[in-house]
């Protein structure tokens, strides 16, 4: 307790409270644009850190990481394009809400639900962390297959209207991942005799291209802006956010639920970020009263995958300062500063240098509370930008931010080539009705999938029937049942509407909330 | 930070530009030097690179601009260098064994050779370290050796990577023990932390600085360096143990076939020095500060070249 109380002061100086400023605005900007990501925004500050004390050090990378990964949600809300991985969810209703005029509505319900999710991950990894860290690591290959797939089960529920459309879109993202030299095996495959090709479609690259180019060429081909003129504030900025205040702590249980959901996720080695938002907006979708809605502006979409992914920021921290386990990849830079000044991962770091970890921790939910005023301020600039800007600025700046951007990542024209490919056809796909976040989504999960299973197969080389490997133990079991159990909540509701006995399931989901 | 990212974007689009031309004049360096890694940022080659880029840019006095071009275990980065890359100085990029050894063996189009460039130096190895939880049944090494002679395939070890310094670790440990494990690939050290806590695995074959890292949440049974590593003084070398592995991976920095030997050999000393200094922060993190140049270089190559080549050519003819 002394030790929190020492770590609480040596934050509550000017110094300490402008380096966060500065790090949340930072993280802030680089993770509204596409193409820099949290991971790079703290590789580039990382040289810096080194001229800064310990603590101030891990206090602006903190800082720039909730930044970022709320930042995201900007973009996401008001162009369409997820700024990070981690928001990818939040444009499946972020931006139908905005293009219904109430994207401010729709960024104070992101920055509130983010806010809520920094500082509840904070506490959990406070008060929590020793015996979650021991959840960490139960998640070995064979239970990752099964995450993998529970996620992808998601795809039903993305595919509104039409299965088969969306199953399309998942498959084409999981033979998109298989490009390049394989996670396990080290086989190239599918690169057509391009060296470049030997490291696959980078999500990333998959992700611009995917969301922005489809939505610049529509706007181009309709000459319309991102948003209607009309996407004026209802009654001015206060009163959004007040009305979106109460909804969310109305009704907190969505949040309550996304934030479980976001720190179980997190403290899974390998997933990460970019499928805790994916299965809190699919989990809100599934207990929501009115699962129609979603996709068409439902705020509680946004505030499930915003809450989830801020709270995977701190709660990613977990398995990394008791066991050295990076639960996202941008937690792998921060462990090498750990690392550079001596602080060796492991529950000493929790006594030992007690007053520093947790300076650390608690200025992450410091930099979580300066998300209110810095994400409603700059939310208010940026969303006046976007609504005045015309057309014909709007979408030559979004592109070139989104080619360099692109370019950025790893420094490579291939890759803005791929992005420019996959943008050309996933704006026929979108045109037949094939969107691009099955597609997304199916990226992300194929390659955690082959990983989880052909690790599997291999650890049971011995085994008889090597696949029952895949349930050998009871967690494993769960998870599949799970699997099961979401494909036949998604496919029922589906199949019962057909054979004409409606009113049976609305009573079916009343039951299951 | 936003001056730091304006700059670092500035830079970028200057080397788009200009396709960042260098002529190497008399008084080299006097232009900012590119230090590609071609990895991703976060790991052991990065977490070098930022340490070593203030050294650098003083001994040099010219800014060094540590850039990433990760993707297939390092490749992609390298064959683009070796096609692009012009031998001015002012472009150099970092180099891991067995990487350049295993991949153009292993791959029908890699897009580099091994040798193509000048290699400047190798400024440390990590070597590799048998590590298993902390309840393993093993206690030593002989004790896994045992367990495995009598339960062929049985032992599992992750490692990071396929045909990588700790595949070829296991492979190695296998020959020598005349035993059969069964290797599993995982991608990158991160996720083998959780595989040994969590007995996912039996073991793993990674670096001494994981080694150093788990301390306290595993158990270290051997490295394969020829001394013991500084950092975990307690730990026998396989060497000690009766089996002849030593091994793991070089980093070092290569720059384009061509470069004059005057800049070569400024960039050598320019790697010592920054060696010296920053040995003190890496060596208790488990890496083994080495300083080979010259002929040395040749010499490494060679000796690992004959060492793993029988492997990779083997495991090939199986594939």
């Amino acid at each position: 307790m002394d030790m929190l109380l020492e770590a609480l002061f040596s934050i509550l100086t000017l110094e300490g409270l402008a380096t966060i400023l500065c790090g949340v605005t930072a993280g802030l900007f680089i993770g509204a644009l596409p193409g820099l990501t949290a991971t790079m925004a703290l590789a580039v500050l990382l040289p810096f850190t080194f001229t800064m004390s310990p603590l101030q050090g891990l206090m602006a990378l903190g800082a720039v990481y909730m930044g970022a990964i709320y930042g995201g949600a900007f973009t996401a809300i008001l162009i369409n394009t997820p700024g990070t991985p981690s928001s990818i969810a939040t444009t499946f209703d972020g931006y139908p809400m905005a293009r219904q005029g109430r994207a401010y509505e729709a960024l104070a319900a992101a920055t509130i639900a983010s806010v809520v999710g920094g500082i509840i991950g904070v506490a959990f990894l406070l008060l929590l962390a020793p015996p979650l860290a021991r959840l960490a690591v139960v998640f070995g290959p064979a239970e990752m297959f099964w995450v993998a797939l529970l996620g992808l089960t998601l795809v039903a529920s993305l595919s509104s209207g039409s299965l088969l459309k969306g199953l399309l879109g998942g498959c084409i993202g999981m033979l998109l991942s298989t490009i390049g030299v394989s996670p396990i095996g080290g086989e190239t495959r599918f690169i057509f005799g391009i060296p470049a090709l030997q490291g696959g479609i980078e999500l990333i690259v998959a992700l611009i291209g995917l969301f922005v180019i489809p939505e610049l060429i529509s706007m181009a081909a309709q000459g319309r802006g991102a948003l209607p003129e009309s996407g004026k504030l209802q009654g001015g900025a206060g009163s959004a956010i007040m009305r979106m205040g109460r909804h969310i702590f109305g009704k907190p249980i969505n949040l309550i639920r996304s934030c479980i959901i976001g720190q179980i996720i997190a403290i899974i080695p390998g997933a990460g970020g970019n499928v805790t938002s994916l299965v809190a907006y699919n989990e809100a979708r599934r207990f929501s009263r009115d699962p129609s809605s979603f996709g068409k502006g439902n705020v509680d979409g946004v505030i499930a995958s915003e809450s989830s992914n801020n709270v995977m920021v701190a709660g990613s921290m977990v398995p990394l300062l008791t066991l050295g386990i990076p639960g996202a990849p941008p937690d792998a830079i921060i462990l090498g500063v750990l690392l550079m000044h001596g602080l060796r991962p492991g529950l000493d770091l929790f006594t030992e240098t007690g007053v520093l970890t947790n300076g650390f921790i608690l200025s992450m939910g410091f930099a979580a509370m300066f998300l209110l005023p810095v994400g409603l301020l700059g939310g208010r600039l940026i969303h006046r930008v976007v609504v005045k800007t015309p057309f014909y600025f709007l979408l030559p700046s979004i592109a070139m931010v989104t080619i360099l951007g692109t370019y950025a990542l790893r420094n490579s024209m291939t890759d803005v080539f791929i992005m420019m490919l996959l943008g050309s056809v996933g704006y026929f796909l979108r045109l037949i009705g094939i969107q691009a976040a099955p597609i997304v989504l199916g990226m992300i999960l194929g390659v955690i999938a082959e990983k989880g299973y052909v690790q599997t197969m291999l650890t049971a080389v011995v085994d008889p029937i090597p696949w029952l490997r895949l349930l050998a133990n009871p967690l494993s079991i769960v998870l599949a049942c799970l699997v099961v159990l979401s494909v036949a909540t998604t496919l029922l509701p589906g199949w019962l509407e057909r054979s004409g006995r409606m009113a049976k399931v609305d009573s079916d989901e009343e039951k299951t909330s | 930070m936003t001056l730091a990212t304006t700059r670092w974007v500035g830079s970028l689009t200057l080397m788009a530009a200009l396709g960042m031309p260098g002529i190497a004049l008399a008084e080299y360096p006097e232009q900012p030097i590119t230090y590609t890694i071609p990895f991703d940022p976060g790991g052991e080659s990065d977490v070098t690179a930022r340490f070593q880029e203030p050294h650098l840019e003083e001994i040099l006095g010219v800014d060094v601009n540590v850039n990433h071009r990760p993707g297939g275990g390092g490749a992609v980065g390298w064959s683009e260098f070796q096609s692009n890359a012009e031998p001015t100085g002012y472009e150099m990029i970092g180099v891991n064994i067995p990487h350049i050894i295993a991949q153009p063996i292993m791959r029908e189009n890699a897009g580099y050779e091994t040798d193509n460039w000048k290699i400047v130096t190798f400024f440390h190895t990590t070597p590799n370290a048998l590590i298993v939880p902390k309840d393993s049944q093993f206690e030593t090494l002989d004790d896994l050796v045992q367990y495995a002679k009598e339960n062929p395939q049985a032992v599992t070890l992750g490692g990071s990577g396929t045909f990588s310094a700790n595949h070829l670790g296991a492979l190695r440990l296998e020959r020598e023990a005349g035993i059969d494990v069964t290797y599993i690939p995982f991608t990158g050290t991160g996720p083998l932390p959780a595989a040994v806590q969590g007995n996912h695995v039996s073991g793993i074959f990674n670096y001494s600085m994981l080694g150093v890292q788990m301390q306290d949440n595993a158990r270290v049974l051997a490295v394969a360096s020829e001394e013991r590593v500084p950092a975990l003084p307690d730990v026998p070398t396989f060497k000690e143990l009766g089996y002849d592995i030593v091994g793991g991976a070089y980093r070092g920095v290569a720059v384009p076939k061509g470069t004059p030997d005057e800049i070569v050999n400024t960039l050598e000393e320019a790697f010592a020095k920054t060696n010296e200094r920053i040995a003190e922060k890496q060596e208790p993190l488990g890496f083994v500060m080495t300083d080979i140049t010259d002929g040395e270089v040749d010499e490494v190559m060679q000796q690992l070249k004959s060492a793993y080549q029988p492997i990779l050519e083997e495991a090939k003819a199986n594939q």
